[in-house]
């Protein structure tokens, strides 16, 4: 973004701290649900349902033990019977009457969150950018209908594509695979990269690539040497997109995957203690879960803004 | 192929392209560009169809047909329009559409107003904007169907943290609030948290757009001594006003399609208070497995989106060429 | 650029080797699929035992409630082979049986010399046939349950409570013989204080997404005389699902609702039951009896603090209760159905059928709840035998999805919602019906 604008036009200082309180009360308070997540994570199950709500509280690992395992309710005699407690987890289990049956599903939920999304973001990125390439420097013909014909593909409401999806996967295979889902979101995705690459290419000179073309390079070349590096930034905000995208994804992760592949959005919310939702475990899977989006968006902020704004403007 | 493979070959290249002509050695070694351009387009338009185009194709024939894909056995059977008869003339699928559209509209208004505010503000330029930016857009990075699943959790009365700080302010008792549960509460829960969860993409755009205004026309209007009032609404939010308009239609656009939040927010309750059109169709398609009569529903959806988008950007264009 | 491409083979030869590792581990171990509850708890501790004797691995795949018919149906229908057992719903059996989701296990049951006759007559009806009523079998009874109640004995037997009862209703507080004095015990205890605290009169069934509020609403009309068709013209609905004794027993359970459940149960099922007993903020408690080995050990509520009762009487003296329960099936699409019958096999053994009532499996098998120690044998036995004897279950039809999710729609805008009359409901509730078995070809 550029910072040129309204240099003449300065604001009067108290104009701006009343706009600075005004922005960061607002901040906070849009904080508050992410901070309640992060610490409700660490409460034990009694502290996470107090009534009024509690700030103040002795921090515990509760959550990410029961969010790790799966627990049965014995009686006491049957836990006395059992050899000693060897870990932490073990020992507050057994505190509650339980005792752990075995390994929760969430790290090879998280696992599969990983793959696809890391995987439909590069086949993403990779297609897109040759897709913008292509478009952006030769002439197709209907190049306009075809890059709208792309856009539009997003416009679908995903159950809608989802129901003949899963016809289609029921048929070849492909439910409940990471193969299928990395298809599906690839395909989601790269409507936008190529409409989003496409703006970041149009922006570098033809010169470039033509003086390099005539010092002998060939298209290909010209393209890996010349244009991919003047494209990074752009390859970068695209790729932050549809990695955010994929990792987020609910509804086809719900309806097209059912344990196999299954992601951890469509898991976290399934996390249930005896009863109802086990609130410290739902928020200890929350908060690894948004872990890695936080770091992204504050490692990669400026490209981040650069992308939403761009593609703004663009369309 | 390893690195080292890739490095000599790109270098022998390199030589035999020093030594010949260009447009030889783009003949010797290289394609034409038409076969580079088809290289490259190619793959996503064939991804594009096998996963877009030839799914879409197959929707639109079984919207014409009573199929159920829990009964694969069961011979299919051509129904005609009676599909669309039967979604159209249902008073159910005006509830779905008048859920939708309450949402909708409060959504975007809402944010508009918010995000364009703060926006506003931050083009004031106080110390550390950029940071507080950054802490604003987290929100909307975060996955609507985790997030949104907490938020039962906030809503919860008594125990939930959005009705203390509400009964808290209020002094309405905490177990007289309930967001998930009240027939009028309800819609406003989830407008809530979509608010919450969007109003910083919004910002964003305002931003872009406030930023787009060249700082020569204020200084025009300092020249003409024209009250700060009178350059916002002469100068500043009619030439953001395309930015804005943008924002609206993309905000548009994904809450006609919402689904994930809302789901796991009320799940389309109390009755069918919250049951916007992406959950009714949802319990046809995969409930009920009327694939068919689903199919035609969702064919209505892709058409209505479309429709309206299409007639949204024409009004737009002409906003913009003003 | 280079490092980029490195790093790309890096990522992608690591997706590859994952995924076969994966592969590997998945190959021998069996996937049985179930609901996420406490039972399943208790066969994961019970199935090591199976792993023990055979060696051969179990993997397990739990789901909510709220999600199980929903994520599980969808696996079957995509011929997904992730579960090799499944232990399905009740009403899943027309559908899965005529779609070929189960292995008919008749062939198999002559062989191993399993005798449906060993296993209680309305569980094998319940869970295993297709068409009831005919010896054709797709699953082995698994788990018994019923809608029952539970109730805070302690409350109940308190001096100073029981005299405010007596002072208000004239008769003394005691177990609800019909389902009016249900209603009376729960407005008593209504935003009563109770050891410094609030409680509620009851919780019951409301949850839209699943079967929540259908199972609860059911349970209580069977009692007040809703039949599901004329018993002598099937599929005939219209003066018994929308009978005057219908009409009176949803308006009763409005009441229920409206009066007497704690603040936002707008949407509660089991799992929320569970909850609202265990913190201490109900008098009585609407759940299927496979909650009561929990409550029963719960150390805040439990032992001789909680109590258990049957389906109190309808106004005419009926008294019927609401099947729920599984039985246990071979997935058609699973590749390992061989050790999957194993199991099977195992499981229907006597001994492993005792060993599963004791870590609070509800067993199906004759021989032990028919043993002359097993009403004695927790404090909840009787009571769950008592149901297990008025049993009543929803549509079993291959539309029975369709079917349910007509009828969580009329009676979830009627009952929590507040949209129109219970006679509007149920006339809805008989034209929805009628439109899915018209669509069916049934009618």
């Amino acid at each position: 973004m550029s910072s040129a604008a309204h240099s003449v036009i300065e604001p009067s200082a108290t104009s701006k701290r009343i706009a600075g309180g005004i922005v960061v009360l607002y901040a906070i308070v849009s904080m508050i649900p992410l901070f309640w997540i992060i610490a409700t994570s660490f409460k034990t199950p009694p502290d996470s349902i107090a009534y009024p709500p509690k700030v103040l509280f002795t921090p515990s690992i509760e959550g990410y033990c029961n969010l790790f395992t799966t627990r049965t309710r014995q009686t006491a005699d049957y836990i006395n019977s059992l050899p000693p407690a060897t870990s932490f987890c073990d020992e507050t289990t057994r505190k509650r009457n339980m005792v752990i049956a075995g390994q929760s599903n969430f790290v090879p939920r998280f696992v599969n969150s990983l793959i696809i999304a890391f995987g439909s973001t590069f086949c993403a990125v990779f297609l897109g950018t040759l897709c913008a390439y292509g478009f952006s420097r030769f002439k197709v013909p209907l190049a306009d209908d075809l890059l709208f014909f792309i856009l539009s593909t997003r416009m679908m409401p995903p159950i809608a594509v989802a129901i003949p999806i899963y016809l289609m996967y029921r048929e070849l295979g492909l439910s409940d695979t990471a193969l299928g889902m990395i298809l599906l979101y690839t395909a989601v995705n790269v409507s936008l990269a190529v409409w989003l690459l496409k703006g970041f290419i149009d922006e570098i000179p033809r010169e470039y690539e033509e003086a390099a073309m005539i010092d002998g390079y060939s298209r290909l070349q010209s393209f890996w040497r010349v244009v991919l590096p003047q494209a990074t930034t752009g390859i970068a905000a695209t790729a932050i997109f549809c990695l955010i995208f994929a990792w987020n994804e609910y509804a086809f992760a719900a309806l097209l995957t059912s344990g196999t592949a299954q992601t951890a959005p469509p898991f976290i919310p399934t996390i249930i203690g005896e009863g109802g939702q086990d609130w410290p475990a739902v928020a200890a899977g929350t908060t690894i879960f948004l872990v890695p989006i936080l770091v992204f968006t504050i490692l990669l902020r400026r490209q981040l803004l650069r992308g939403i704004t761009f593609g703004a403007v663009r369309k | 192929m390893t690195d080292a493979n890739a490095s000599i070959l790109e270098r022998a290249a390199e030589t035999a392209a020093r030594a010949t002509p260009a447009p030889v050695a783009a003949r010797v070694r290289g394609l034409s560009d038409k076969a580079v351009a088809w290289l490259f387009i190619g793959p996503t338009m064939l991804l594009l169809l096998a996963i877009n185009i030839f799914p879409l194709i197959w929707a639109i024939y079984l919207s014409f047909t009573n199929y159920r894909a829990n009964r694969p056995n069961e011979p299919i059977k051509g129904v005609g329009l009676s599909n669309y008869r039967r979604i159209l003339g249902d008073h159910d699928t005006w509830l779905a559409m008048q859920a939708t559209a309450h949402f909708v509209f409060w959504t975007i208004l809402l944010q508009m107003l918010i995000g364009f505010a703060l926006a506003y503000l931050i083009d004031r330029k106080f110390r550390g904007h950029a940071f507080g930016t950054t802490i604003i857009l987290v929100p909307m990075m975060l996955s609507p169907a985790v997030v949104g699943n907490f938020w039962r959790f906030l809503y919860q009365p008594q125990i939930g943290l959005f009705t203390y700080i509400v009964s808290f302010f209020t002094g309405i008792p905490p177990t007289e609030i309930d967001m998930l549960s009240s027939v009028t509460l309800a819609p406003w829960a989830i407008i809530i948290v979509d608010t919450w969860m969007w109003t910083p993409y919004v910002m964003l755009i305002c931003l872009a757009g406030l930023r787009s205004i060249p700082d020569y026309i204020y200084e025009a209007a300092e020249v003409d001594r024209a009250s700060n009032w009178r350059q916002f609404w002469s100068i500043t939010l009619p030439m953001a006003l395309p930015f804005i308009m943008l924002a609206v239609l993309f905000r548009g656009i994904e809450n006609f399609k919402m689904f994930d939040m809302v789901n796991l927010l009320t799940g389309g309750g109390p009755g069918s208070t919250t049951e916007v059109a992406s959950i009714t169709l949802k319990r046809e398609a995969f409930e009920k497995w009327r694939t068919g009569f689903s199919s035609a529903f969702a064919i209505i959806l892709f058409v209505a989106v479309f429709g309206l988008a299409n007639i949204y950007v024409k009004v737009l264009n002409r906003v913009k060429s003003r | 650029m280079k490092s980029l491409s490195r790093m790309t083979f890096g990522l992608a030869s690591a997706l590859f080797a994952s995924t076969a590792i994966s592969n590997v581990a998945h190959a021998e171990d069996l996937t049985l699929c179930w609901a996420a509850w406490d039972p399943a708890n208790a066969l994961v501790e019970l199935s090591k035992d199976f792993t023990k004797e055979t060696g051969i691995g179990m993997k397990f795949e739990f789901v909510p409630w709220t999600n199980y018919a929903d994520r599980f149906l969808n696996e079957l229908n995509s011929k997904g082979k992730l579960c090799d057992l499944i232990i399905g719903d009740s009403q899943w059996i027309g559908g899965s049986a005529e779609n070929g989701h189960y292995v008919k296990l008749n062939d198999f049951f002559d062989k191993e010399g399993i005798s449906m006759s060993d296993f209680v007559d309305a569980t094998v009806v319940g869970y295993s046939q297709w068409p009831k009523n005919t010896p054709n079998y797709w699953s082995l009874p698994a788990f018994g349950d019923v809608v029952g109640w539970t109730y805070r004995k302690d409350w109940f037997a308190n001096p100073d409570i029981q005299a405010a009862f007596k002072e208000k209703y004239g008769r003394d507080l005691a177990v609800p013989a019909t389902f009016a004095e249900l209603k009376d015990i729960a407005e008593f205890f209504q935003k009563r204080e109770i050891d410094g605290k609030t409680v509620y009169g009851a919780s019951i069934y409301t949850e839209r997404g699943s079967e929540g509020v259908t199972m609860g609403v059911m349970d209580v009309l069977y009692s007040y005389g809703f039949k599901y068709e004329n018993p002598d013209k099937p599929y005939e609905m219209e003066g018994f699902v929308n009978s005057e004794n219908s009409v009176k027993g949803l308006e009763f359970y409005k009441s229920l609702y409206d009066c007497c459940t704690p603040p936002g149960s707008s949407n509660s099922y089991m799992g929320e039951g569970i909850d609202a007993f265990k913190s201490g903020q109900v008098a009585m408690h609407m759940n299927f009896a496979f909650t009561w080995p929990g409550l029963q050990k719960d150390e805040a509520v439990g032992g001789d603090k909680v109590g258990f009762f049957a389906n109190p009487a309808g106004p005419n003296g009926d008294k019927f209760a609401q099947l729920g329960g599984q039985g246990i099936s071979v997935v058609a699409y699973s590749e390992r159905q061989d050790a999957a019958l194993k199991y099977i096999k195992w499981f229907a053994t006597a001994d492993v059928q005792k060993k599963w009532w004791s870590l609070g499996g509800f067993s199906c098998l004759k021989a032990v709840v028919e043993d002359p120690g097993f009403a004695a044998s927790q404090p909840y036995a009787q009571t769950f035998l008592d149901s297990m004897a008025i049993v009543k279950d929803f549509w079993a039809e291959p539309s029975y999805a369709s079917l349910l999710q007509a009828s969580q729609k009329r009676f979830h805008d009627y009952v929590v919602a507040g949209n129109g009359t219970a006679k509007e409901a149920l006339d809805g509730l008989v034209a929805d019906w009628t439109e899915v078995f018209e669509d069916d070809g049934k009618m």
